[in-house]
């Protein structure tokens, strides 16, 4: 069906599709249309789940993963300082191998004060072991929705997975939007680790360091082999509804000397700027990141590369540009902007393509 | 009498202390309750009872959560056996740490959502799995590595706090009366909705007495009515016997405190204030009892 929805209510479109078992979350901005759109399928009966309005983001995820490890499928949604206060839970439900789905809205920390658009609360959850992917659109943000179900519930991944979505820019900005009918897309959740009274088990007992490490490993192999599920299911997904995502998405990439590579919303303003650029007979592209963990193959090399991350990690750099850097051994030009929801338009970054340094750091908007 | 199951649910050969009167609250409250039950703990003295990976002490599922969420965990988890149709017990039993101090937020949001499940605090009055340190439950005057001149903030008064939630079912214990303690968790089960039971747990090594001395300790804390046993129905309380004798002939409160050696040295003032609590808690609970506030 063909609407129009914000990115927020395209999350819960495809919460309601997904049928979880359990909601438990907890408002934010920008992230509170979520569960207030939930809440009310759910009031109004078009929903068959729980919902709990627990009294805190940490209560959120616990109560996520209580009900998960009965083998139910389960959903939240933050933003920001709530991902923050979540943050022991989050490794918890990674920890514990839960295929929790949760929507980020993306948003920035305080001090100072500030409700919009950046990546740094999510990339604070990077190493927990949960999967994170980003989107651009609002469609992008229900079909990545839907997928995270499948991805996180598939028998060789069994970890959490985190859809991102840029605060304001993409939360709160209406698109058109086509919804799915879902059918057997994503098969009933059989979690092998589920609470079975039959056969009891201790779950997260102390754990030396030998049984330790295996653990640790496991995460990792299955880390590496959602990959695959990523490739899988992004593909039968575009097989069965006509949309198809890689991990990234790449715009006249193919001829390009110059890449641009960002996130989210400023990865489809990247888009325009590139067909601006092309006029001048500048030959960009744009390769906007959509999974950043795991961390896909890039296809970089021999080109210029800017980089714009809406990030930071203080005393380090741009967390996009400086692991490009060390993976591929590129000299990027890394242009940090769009913090704390700066206006960064498809102009600005065309003007980072013409004046690239490569090798150099700039912060967009500062005399820096 | 009552008759108290022959199946162990907690198996033998823990690495509980010698005394350890939690793993004997454990033993009865799991005989209540019966196979199907989910335990959800937070950081405790449990958490090592419970065994280290790949031995688990339990003979039903145990699930260990971090230390402020184990009621949350355990109201995600409630909902998710009821979606599925399972009439599952769901148990937190944590630690006074875990419940008057960091879980508080957790267990007062599951109490205000009305979550189907039973929460236990056994109360040993510290931290006691990492040694003894103060905890919002150590009573006025008592020696712990971080209170080492003696605490000088009262007790949290728990129950207050839980009352004030007006839970169907909630009550007071004590690891030194099984029975009774057993009752309680039956009846606590046998109801709809948030249940509580505060169990006060002696506690050898913490408090500085001899281990054999568990039971005789727990006895002398209900007789010098430092301790109460209640149970609050619907609102309506009920001073149970070994409480209602200790109101008319209290056992003096030195007794109780003299084998502690955590309150070895305690000052008079603290002591004053320890006897005046114990009186004002008594005579409150009394009033409610008979229906006058």
């Amino acid at each position: 069906m063909l609407t129009i929805a914000t990115g927020n209510k395209a999350v819960a479109a495809a919460v309601k599709e997904a049928r979880p078992s359990v909601i438990a979350a907890y408002p934010i901005t920008p992230q509170t249309e979520i569960v207030e759109q939930i809440a009310d399928y759910v009031t109004g009966g078009s929903l068959d789940s729980r919902y709990i309005p627990v009294e805190s983001e940490h209560s959120a995820m616990a109560a996520c993963i209580g009900a998960s490890v009965t083998g139910a499928r389960t959903f939240t949604a933050t933003s920001s300082h709530g991902l923050l206060y979540m943050h022991e839970m989050v490794n918890w439900a990674a920890g514990a191998r839960l295929p929790i789905v949760m929507a980020n809205v993306n948003r920035s920390l305080g001090p100072g004060w500030n409700v919009w658009a950046e990546h740094t609360d999510a990339f604070q959850e990077r190493d927990t072991g949960w999967l994170q992917v980003y989107v651009g659109t609002v469609q992008e943000a229900y079909d990545a929705t839907l997928m995270a179900f499948r991805i996180a519930e598939h028998e060789s991944v069994l970890l959490p997975v985190m859809v991102n979505l840029d605060g304001f820019v993409l939360s709160h900005i209406m698109q058109s939007l086509e919804t799915v009918d879902l059918g057997d897309f994503i098969p009933p959740l059989r979690l092998p680790h589920a609470i079975d009274i039959e056969h009891p088990r201790g779950y997260g007992t102390l754990t030396g360091p030998d049984e330790y490490f295996k653990f640790r490993w496991d995460i990792e192999r299955s880390m590496r082999d959602s990959v695959r599920v990523i490739e899988e299911t992004q593909k039968e997904f575009g097989k069965r509804f006509g949309r198809s995502y890689g991990f990234t998405e790449d715009y006249r990439c193919e001829d390009a000397d110059v890449l641009v590579v960002a996130m989210g919303t400023l990865g489809k303003e990247a888009e325009v700027a590139v067909d601006n650029l092309r006029k001048e007979g500048v030959k960009a592209g744009s390769m906007r990141i959509r999974w950043l963990r795991p961390f896909p193959e890039l296809d970089i090399a021999g080109r210029d590369v800017v980089v714009i991350d809406r990030d930071y990690s203080f005393g380090w750099g741009g967390v996009i540009a400086r692991s490009l850097k060390a993976k591929y051994r590129v000299e990027p030009f890394s242009v940090i902007a769009g913090l704390g929801g700066q206006e960064v338009t498809f102009d600005d970054i065309a003007g980072f393509v013409r004046d690239r340094e490569p090798g150099k750091e700039y912060w967009f908007g500062v005399n820096a | 009498m009552t008759e108290i199951p022959k199946e162990e649910y907690i198996l033998k050969c823990t690495s509980a202390c010698a005394g350890c009167s939690t793993s004997l609250i454990l033993r009865y409250v799991l005989k209540a309750a019966g196979r199907d039950t989910v335990l959800v703990i937070p950081a405790c003295c449990t958490s090592v009872i419970q065994g280290i990976y790949p031995n688990t002490a339990m003979n039903i599922p145990i699930y260990n959560v971090a230390f402020a969420a184990a009621a949350a965990c355990a109201s995600g988890m409630s909902e998710a056996f009821s979606a599925a149709g399972k009439k599952t017990n769901v148990i937190v039993y944590a630690g006074d740490g875990g419940t008057v101090d960091i879980g508080i937020q957790s267990l007062s949001g599951a109490f205000e959502r009305g979550t189907d499940f039973l929460y236990i605090c056994y109360d040993n009055e510290a931290y006691g799995n990492t040694g003894m340190q103060r905890s919002g439950a150590t009573p006025i005057g008592a020696r712990t590595t971080t209170t080492p001149g003696g605490k000088i903030h009262a007790k949290k008064d728990l129950d207050g706090i839980v009352a004030a939630h007006n839970p169907p079912y909630m009550a007071t214990a004590c690891s030194a009366y099984p029975q009774d303690l057993f009752k309680k968790v039956q009846k606590a089960l046998s109801i709809r909705g948030p249940k509580f039971i505060h169990i006060l747990a002696p506690c050898p090594p913490g408090w500085r007495f001899s281990s054999e001395k568990t039971i005789e300790m727990g006895k002398l804390a209900v007789k010098s009515g430092m301790w109460l046993l209640y149970e609050r129905e619907y609102g309506a309380v009920t001073i149970n016997g070994p409480s209602k004798a200790a109101m008319i002939k209290p056992v003096p409160v030195e007794d109780y405190l003299a084998p502690q050696g955590r309150f070895k040295g305690i000052s008079k003032e603290a002591l004053a204030m320890l006897k005046s609590q114990a009186e004002k808690s008594a005579k409150r609970l009394k009033l409610e009892a008979d229906g006058v506030c």
